[in-house]
């Protein structure tokens, strides 16, 4: 069978009458074909246009590949043949009421009413709080036990409801219930303030804010047509490599501290600091909010700033090496970390888990190798895959990722970045297009797409975070494991509570 | 017997100081400056000037925990002869009553975890029922030494004056087991790293803070100076056996005897800062270890008399 689905590149402005407009049968057919040839899910969702809905699949091979198609008011359930789009389906039903049928776990993602003001899909009473409104999946026996978590945890974390069903302290299922920060972001991008996209597209998850920031620019960009700078490419992609270490050595600090195993919790705390300082040079925020905009970034980096943060790279860079050395030679961690949370590679798949998750489990994509944008196209990113799926890998393949974001930054830092700081006021829109950008933020792949109407204003704006994907491989490593180690295995993928809520 | 009220009364005003030691310990691996040595003192005042909170859901036995668990340990500190000193109270056959005065208090914290009905309280409930019952077996083994060497039932007979030396005179090196023994099950008793983390917020890893996380106020407080002093009973014992001199002159043997109790729990402060804790599935064989190291001492040992 021939593929009908047009191939796009990352961060492409395309018009929607170029995107093949498919019957929905042989959309359905296409987009299985494809994942189950070994393609992957990137975006799936429905959009109005003119009172009918569309649904809208962007998948990847080795490319990008979109079509669109009209979708009835109950389908035939992709997921039954093909798992990899049980989100997808479970979010387009709650978004807009579209039925799957036959879909074999249709629960509501984020628990809110759906747009188009039709039957509820899962039959919800929005009224109610969401833990005491869902029946949740329970096993029955004389030594099962169930224990309920949050949404109101012990640490400083965001909300979420976790169901474990036990034996003894084997983890028979573990079911997760998020929705409790869903401010309606998708939403609030079509009927804010142009000026303001910006500011909410990085607001969307507070520790992926150059990861969104980034994303919505090169969207915005490619939809008005501003090309920007090399200058900007080289901060840009520096703010995202240092969020990504920050990120990471603080996980990797939490993760010992899970463990008991103090002293490199308290020097990946204080490194994350410093990580975060650097951010701080850069934009004047220690999370990188305000460094990138559509048409460039907002902040240059003089030859003063780089000076001082090669020194301070070159200081930190023994420092980190030496606490992930220390972290990972200690043999009560290992015993620990080895063999625990266990996701399988043919899981993951079928999960389509992205990031340090899945190339734990052996999954190589990274989008800075697969969809290159700013300045990874001139940057070699190795593969880091680890095999067995546990918490050991995950950690590792972050530790890996760590000290080689430190080299791409120190060769980065080597050149002079300069760049025109512009403001773009007001930015004119190509009417009736499409767009998807792609990049590796640290949890995984982030996604944005927006098409735009006949008058160039936002039609619909989908946002994916990666913990859209590893959610479910959360739950999947609790499956015969013992519950205590929950909080290892959680802190092991860190997944956003608010990047999965929008 | 004044002497002996006046080291029990030091007891239970060191104990909190001691356990400070501890963290100072862990700050020094972690780089840190840490809590001022008698931040326990400060906890403690702090929680005795609070009210406490009741669940509607609780009855009397989550109000009796608090109380019975402080009233046994400061009672099973009477039977322990510190410093070498005879204890306040002892009788033959005292140190199965200990035992079981200990089991008594941790018997009403299980309890009163029990009574939240909060599955956290449950499971922590579950597990501290399980791995101190691996302790006791081989605390037993150790007593059976303990009394084939010196034909006693009671502390006094164990640890005050020149005794615990005797011990080394007797067993030699397979006291050596010994103290190994009592330190994991110092450990296990008194909820330390590797067998659970004192440090954690996380309510599905604990065993002992869980059960005790629905207690405020006095009534925590009362949970706190309890385990000080269990921990106390413990390291005193340890301490004991690792210095076992008589300098002939109580303030002396007093010193002598704060020394080994620091070095037990600067110990137990390097052992949580240079190791992780084992997955839960292992505890048991770790503690499992102590069992071992004692039958081992005393087979050896008891051969070796006869």
């Amino acid at each position: 069978m021939t593929i009908k689905f047009k191939t796009i590149s990352n961060g492409e402005a395309i018009p929607i009458e170029s995107i093949p407009h498919l019957p929905f049968d042989e959309f359905s057919t296409q987009a299985v074909e494809i994942i189950t040839g070994g393609g992957k899910v990137v975006q799936f969702f429905a959009f109005q246009t003119d009172n009918t809905i569309r649904l809208i699949g962007v998948l990847r091979t080795d490319a990008l590949l979109v079509a669109t198609c009209d979708v009835p008011e109950r389908y035939p359930a992709l997921t039954t043949q093909c798992e990899p789009f049980h989100m997808f389906e479970r979010e387009i039903a709650e978004q807009y009421g579209i039925i799957p049928e036959g879909h074999p776990w249709l629960k509501m993602v984020r628990y809110h009413p759906n747009c188009r003001g039709v039957d509820d899909a899962f039959g919800n009473d929005y009224n109610e709080d969401i833990p005491g409104n869902y029946d949740y999946y329970s096993v029955a026996g004389d030594e099962i036990h169930e224990v309920a978590v949050g949404p109101v945890h012990a640490g400083v974390i965001e909300p979420g409801h976790f169901r474990f069903n036990c034996i003894g302290e084997r983890v028979l299922n573990l079911e997760i219930q998020l929705g409790y920060q869903h401010r309606g972001a998708e939403d609030l991008l079509l009927k804010a303030d142009p000026k303001r996209l910006a500011f909410i597209a990085e607001n969307i998850a507070g520790d992926t804010s150059v990861g969104h920031s980034l994303c919505h620019s090169q969207a915005m960009e490619a939809l008005a047509g501003i090309q920007t700078d090399d200058g900007a490419k080289i901060i840009r992609t520096i703010g995202l490599e240092l969020e990504r270490i920050a990120n990471h050595v603080g996980d990797l600090g939490a993760l010992s501290g899970d463990v008991a195993f103090l002293p490199p919790a308290n020097y990946c705390g204080r490194m994350r600091g410093d990580f975060l300082n650097m951010s701080l040079l850069l934009c004047g925020n220690r999370f990188g909010k305000g460094l990138v905009r559509p048409g460039g970034v907002r902040f240059p980096m003089n030859d003063d700033n780089r000076r001082d943060l090669t020194a301070r790279v070159s200081e930190l860079k023994p420092q980190v090496q030496h606490t992930i050395d220390l972290l990972f030679s200690t043999s009560s961690v290992h015993s620990r970390f080895e063999g625990c949370g266990t996701v399988s590679r043919s899981d993951a798949e079928k999960m389509g888990l992205v990031g340090p998750a899945g190339r734990a489990c052996g999954l190589v994509y990274d989008v800075r190798r697969c969809f290159s944008t700013e300045r990874y196209e001139y940057l070699h990113i190795p593969e880091n895959a680890e095999s067995t799926g546990d918490v050991y890998a995950r950690a590792k393949v972050r530790a890996d990722e760590v000290m080689q974001s430190i080299g791409i930054i120190e060769i980065l830092l080597s050149r002079p970045a300069e760049t025109e700081i512009i403001d773009v006021a007001e930015m004119v829109l190509a009417p009736n297009s499409f767009v998807v950008t792609l990049n590796e933020a640290w949890r995984g792949e982030l996604s944005h797409c927006i098409i735009t109407d006949a008058e160039g204003g936002i039609l619909r704006y989908k946002v994916k975070d990666p913990s859209f994907h590893n959610w479910n491989g959360l739950s999947m490593s609790l499956r015969n494991t013992g519950i205590s180690d929950f909080p290892l295995n959680n802190k092991s993928y860190n997944l956003s509570y608010c990047g999965f809520d929008l | 017997m004044t002497e002996s009220i006046l080291l029990w009364a030091f007891a239970l005003l060191t104990a909190p100081l001691f356990a400070g030691v501890i963290f100072k310990v862990k700050a020094f691996f972690g780089g840190r400056k840490g809590s001022p040595l008698l931040i326990n003192y400060y906890t403690l005042i702090k929680l005795f000037k609070k009210g406490s909170v009741y669940s509607t859901s609780t009855t009397f036995i989550f109000k009796l925990g608090p109380m019975v668990s402080l009233g046994t340990a400061a009672t099973a500190l009477l039977f322990l002869p510190i410093a070498g000193q005879s204890p306040v109270l002892s009788f033959d056959g005292d140190v199965i009553f200990i035992l079981y005065l200990l089991g008594l208090g941790r018997f009403f914290t299980i309890a009163a975890a029990m009574d939240t009905a909060s599955p956290f309280e449950g499971m922590g409930a579950a597990r501290e029922a399980y791995f101190p019952i691996i302790c006791e077996a081989s605390m037993f083994m150790i007593l059976i030494l303990f009394y084939r060497l010196t034909g006693d039932l009671n502390l006094a007979a164990y640890f005050s004056g020149a005794q615990p030396f005797g011990f080394w005179q007797t067993a030699g090196s397979p006291m050596l087991f010994i103290i190994i023994a009592f330190f994991i099950i110092l450990l296990t008793e008194n909820a330390r790293v590797p067998v659970d983390d004192p440090a954690t917020h996380l309510e599905l890893t604990m065993i002992h803070e869980v059960m005790v996380l629905d207690h405020s106020g006095p009534d925590f407080g009362f949970i706190e100076m309890g385990a000080f002093l269990k921990m106390f009973f413990y390291a005193s014992i340890v301490s004991r056996l690792i210095l076992p001199f008589d300098l002939g002159h109580p303030a002396l043997n007093l010193a002598l005897f704060s020394l080994g109790a620091l070095i037990v729990y600067v110990a137990v402060g390097v052992i949580e800062s240079i190791m992780a804790r084992y997955r839960m599935d292992l505890v048991p064989k770790f503690v499992l270890t102590s069992f071992a190291l004692a039958f081992f001492a005393t087979v050896i040992t008891l051969e070796f008399i006869k």
